[in-house]
């Protein structure tokens, strides 16, 4: 194989054979000698006052080494867990939160005690002996509700729910008035529980004669864990290691810090034992971050032409009883609301609500499958607003210039919508497609049809952007190459993977910039005693965009040196000297050719260059000038079964544009994660509480309906290829464009089909009882004379 | 997702088991395959203090054709049943069931035995059981379907009674189970049974109330010559569901009335 051609190559995933054999090393494959595991006491309510607590027959039972509550950790742990600014500078209200309540919970889950035992049996059961005695607070868990003026308060004292309110754009009066035709929607976006297969687990060892500390986390970000841990424990970061060996999925939910990623090195300090806490499922669903959980009431105009003239969004985001670390990340909704097209003016205004649940944090796509939903859903009604064909309104209103800026101020790189709607189209065959569904409705068999256009914006990020949304630190990536005198290669980076393939993807780029084989090319990450002083992790795809820019620019600087050392061997000017096929030569002479390998030992030599230090590293940081715009269609194909409202989905078509490839293989994989994880939210997955008690109601998988692959058709996909202006590679991000793009390609399908029932919107989960409901108010309603206008329950 | 403490005992007779049984007393639980029981000691809904695991008493496997019956063995797991030649011969609705159980996992350990035993509201054999006027045998004696299941997790057996077949009649007529559910693997939101049998129809319904319903109101209107949708808009009289995640009372009413007219007109 001609090693300049890995770029592109549709390789296997050199990180499979070890997963999926059972070989992969994930936190609770790691033990340390003496090790003791950690069980976490939590709130049973929303929303209570902890009277008084007994610990004493947990102290005493069987294998039990210690319980701590607030008062122990408050000895060795300080400050608050982080909140950035995100895409919201000011706060109004941002309740500080401890790893471990005091005095009050505000969510059902919150740690109250830790208990740690010799097994995590004992440690499980002692746990259950911690009598707490609670007195019940009246809890607000309804978004709308928590904004009433006479709520409860999530915060005793507190004078409302308000985390914040931001008015991006105001609305232009005049604009408005220039449409024929407006349509508003109020659209809800449904928690969800991240659910990834590895749950959440941390081990820690403290070692007290050198005062190291050794985390291993499941986290999407090592780095930025060493660096809480140092603030809050007082540790240098020199003397603190985190290790995220692999990672079983994160989906977002393991970006930000939790409570027991401070209990558990600071049990580790306490006791000096070596301490495990691996979350079980009922915990993940509990206490992880949940996503979305929004709601947006949404307006927008169009002229009977089909001239999109304005939208204008309201969002309400349920944070949940803190507000997370990234919570008003999701806000990027308002600014993405405009989609793919070009508006007159695009005004909106964001709310954050506190209630007595979760804190809500990103999750894949995070305020883009958001954006994306109501954007599309609101052109479909514009569409049937003044009925022009869903297809037809999109493509007049494409952006279709590029770079763009939006309204708000952001700058899309490089598209060419037009033309993957059209390969969508064609692909679904749209034409016969809709006179099917014409056939088959005069049959009663209601077929539906839906259309997703979407955008993105990701690879974050620039650091002039980045660096005052998380509050300091630029959001760019590192990287270190380091050649060894035979020519092997390891590289480091500072960006993380759970699951999209780093091992594999990196190497190709090395591969194809060193002109080494690709085997010689050994991959680590994870590790923050290894490579770069920082690394900025994986969320936003960014890891290739970012990432691999700094792996590509590392790998550069290595080459450039080692064409200075060549043109030294050859004795020849360094302009003269070729770099081709892992291969240095001077120009006209390729029989006298030097592999790199051989330069990379004469590195380690004798005779270097006037000025040249010994040795073939190099670490390079980049800081991207622009964020990435991937884009693409989708399109769902849906059958209701109007008896039960019951929804088929039978065929799935998605074509995306995330700019060059690296490897085709991974990318369809992530394509085909992302798309289920969208049509999981469309069809089957919702956090459910309970309103009165504050209780979760889907606290295990029976309850939280993650579909599976018995559960969706074979996707169909397409690519077109529009390279980024962004970065030298081209590249974009496809991590989340599945999870974008696809829910409101199925509501837009499903509310395509009942559309002759006189249904224009339907929320998400489109579950079965739900839709049922709805056709048989419809029809109801059409019964007793009315316009057949959906009634909301 | 860790359970309390338990003893743990395996039996190698049927005898042993209810000596075992005996000795741990009302909070002993037979551990059979365990797919029901493991998933509710995890997250300690139950909390038996001693497992009495029959999975190594020998003989309990079996389907056997006598006569008019046919014999299956408490330990019979899911996947014999779904596969066996003689249950799709002389009782397929059975076969059909038993392939819609769970996963290939559940299928290849859970037993019908567990299943009767569990006599949850949602399992799929009970409802069969009760349309068929099956027999369920047990250590000490034979209770008919009808007298089994009587209320939510509830059944006459006794703290140390072990069941150890299930007796069936041979049905071979046309048929048709249908298992509404969300993902493939789930439990029936609602679940209909349809059986022809010695001229008649045997129908039944899963996850309507605490234990399986036969409709004995749409076996009487379609005995009495109506038509499918006219005998099934009697499958919901006298139903009284309870409303869960998945579907409210009334909806699960009207599940009950078009899943009953498909089962019928699907029956083959």
């Amino acid at each position: 194989m001609a090693v300049t051609t890995m770029i592109g190559a549709k390789i296997h995933r050199r990180e499979d054979p070890r997963l999926v054999s059972g070989e992969g090393r994930y936190v609770d494959d790691f033990t340390r000698p003496g090790t003791i595991f950690l069980s976490v006491v939590r709130s049973p309510y929303a929303h209570a006052r902890i009277k008084s607590m007994d610990v004493t027959q947990a102290t005493k039972a069987p294998g039990v080494v210690a319980v701590y509550t607030h008062k122990d950790f408050a000895k060795v742990l300080s400050g608050t867990m982080p909140v950035t600014p995100s895409f919201v500078a000011e706060k109004k209200q941002n309740p500080p939160r401890f790893p471990i309540a005091d005095k009050e919970v505000v969510y059902q889950g919150e740690p109250v005690a830790v208990v740690l035992a010799e097994t995590k049996y004992q440690a499980s059961d002692a746990g259950n002996m911690i009598d707490v005695d609670y007195e019940q607070l009246p809890a607000v868990m309804d978004l709308e509700k928590a904004l009433e003026e006479n709520s409860p308060k999530v915060h005793s004292g507190a004078s409302d729910n308000v985390g914040w309110d931001l008015t991006y754009i105001p609305d232009d009066a005049a604009v408005m008035k220039e449409a024929d035709v407006v349509v508003k929607q109020r659209i809800l976006q449904q928690r969800l529980a991240p659910t990834s297969m590895e749950t959440r687990g941390v081990l820690a060892e403290y070692s007290k004669p050198d005062g190291t500390l050794t985390v291993w986390m499941s986290s999407q970000s090592p780095h930025f864990v060493r660096l809480f841990l140092a603030g809050a424990m007082g540790i240098p970061e020199t003397r603190i290691r985190v290790i995220s060996p692999d990672v079983g999925g994160g989906f977002g939910a393991k970006i930000s810090p939790y409570s027991e990623d401070w209990l558990v090195p600071a049990a580790a300090k306490l006791t000096g034992r070596p301490v495990k806490w691996i979350e079980s499922r009922t915990e993940s669903l509990q206490t992880t971050t949940h996503g979305r959980g929004q709601i947006f009431d949404v307006e927008a105009g169009v002229k009977k032409d089909g001239t999109l003239v304005f939208m204008k969004v309201t969002q309400y985001l349920d944070a949940g009883a803190y507000l997370g670390t990234f919570s008003a990340f999701q806000s990027c909704a308002c600014l993405l609301a405009g989609g793919a097209y070009n508006w007159k003016h695009v005004s909106s205004r964001t709310v954050g609500v506190l209630t007595n649940r979760v804190p809500t944090d990103p999750y894949r796509g995070a305020g883009r499958p958001e954006a994306t939903h109501l954007c599309e859903r609101m052109i479909d009604l514009l569409a049937d607003g003044i009925k022009m064909d869903p297809a037809a309104l999109r493509r007049k209103n494409f952006i279709s210039e590029f770079p763009h800026q939006n309204h708000f101020g952001l700058t899309f790189d490089s598209g060419n919508y037009e033309k993957a709607l059209a390969m969508a189209l064609e692909m679904v065959g749209y034409e016969k497609l809709r006179h099917e569904q014409e056939e088959g409705r005069k049959k009663g068999r209601y077929l539906g049809i839906g259309l997703s256009s979407w955008i993105e914006i990701c690879g974050f990020g620039p650091s002039a952007g980045t660096a005052p949304a998380t509050g300091g630190i630029a959001l760019v990536e590192s990287a270190q190459v380091r050649v060894f005198p035979t020519g092997s290669v390891a590289v480091y980076v500072g960006t993380h993977s759970h699951g999209q393939g780093h091992d594999t993807t990196f190497p190709q780029i090395v591969a194809d910039t060193l002109g080494v084989p690709y085997d010689m090319i050994e991959m680590r990450h994870g590790d923050t005693a290894e490579g770069p002083a920082f690394g900025y992790g994986t969320y936003g795809s960014r890891s290739l965009a970012v990432g691999g820019m700094a792996v590509h620019k590392a790998s550069k600087k290595v080459v450039d040196k080692a064409r200075k050392l060549a043109a030294h061997v050859f004795e020849a000017a360094e302009e003269d000297v070729v770099f081709d096929q892992g291969h240095f030569y001077v120009k006209g002479s390729p029989d006298k050719r030097k592999a790199f390998g051989e330069i990379a030992f004469a590195a380690y030599g004798a005779g270097l260059p006037e000025g040249m230090e010994q040795g073939l590293e190099a670490v390079a940081y980049f800081d991207p000038p622009n964020f990435v715009w991937p884009f693409g269609t989708h399109v769902a194909v849906v059958e209701v079964d109007t008896e039960t409202g019951d929804v088929d989905l039978k065929r799935y078509i998605a074509v995306d544009d995330c700019g060059n490839i690296i490897n085709p293989m991974i990318v369809d994989g992530q394509v085909h994660g992302g798309v289920a994880q969208g049509i999981a939210q469309a069809l089957y997955e919702e956090v459910v509480y309970d309103d009165e008690s504050g209780q979760l109601k889907t606290g295990s998988l029976v309850d939280y309906l993650v579909p599976t692959a018995n559960e969706f058709p074979e996707f169909e996909l397409g690519r077109t290829i529009t390279p980024s202006p962004t970065n030298e590679l081209g590249v974009k991000g496809i991590g989340e464009a599945g999870t974008i793009a696809s829910s409101v390609a199925v509501i837009n399908a499903v509310c395509d089909a009942l559309r002759p029932l006189g249904i224009k919107h339907v929320d998400m989960p489109a579950s079965p009882d739900r839709v049922w409901k709805m056709i048989h108010n419809a029809r109801n309603a059409s019964h007793d004379g009315h316009d057949g206008k959906e009634a909301r329950k | 997702m860790i359970p309390a403490a338990f003893e743990y005992a395996r039996a190698a007779s049927i005898d042993e088991a209810a000596k075992l049984l005996d000795k741990y007393g009302e909070d002993a639980k037979v551990l059979a395959g365990g797919h029901s029981l493991i998933p509710l000691m995890r997250l300690r809904l139950a909390q038996p203090s001693a497992l009495v695991d029959i999975n190594g008493i020998k003989g309990l496997d079996y389907i056997k054709v006598e006569g008019s019956k046919v014999h299956v063995g408490a330990l019979t797991r899911h996947v014999e049943i779904q596969n066996s030649d003689a249950i799709k011969d002389k009782l397929p609705i059975l076969a059909e069931v038993a392939g819609e159980v769970g996963d290939n996992q559940v299928r290849n350990m859970g037993t019908i035995g567990g299943v009767v035993a569990h006599a949850d509201a949602a399992g799929d054999y009970p409802t069969i059981a009760l349309i068929l006027d099956a027999d369920i045998v047990t250590n000490k004696r034979s209770i008919p379907a009808k007298d089994f299941f009587k209320d939510l997790f509830t059944t006459p057996l006794a703290a140390n009674e072990i069941v150890t077949e299930v007796v069936f009649p041979v049905a071979d007529g046309p048929h048709k189970y249908i298992k509404f559910r969300r993902r493939l693997f789930d439990w029936a939101i609602v679940g209909a049974a349809a059986q022809k049998m010695n001229g008649g129809w045997r129908i039944g319904l899963t996850n309507v109330g605490p234990t399986p319903v036969r409709a004995k109101a749409v076996e009487e209107a379609l005995h009495k010559g109506a038509k499918p949708e006219e005998a099934s808009q009697h499958a919901s009289d006298g139903l009284n569901p309870s409303g869960d995640l998945r579907a409210s009372p009334e909806y699960k009413k009207h599940l009950a009335r078009v899943l009953t007219r498909r089962a019928i007109e699907q029956s083959a």
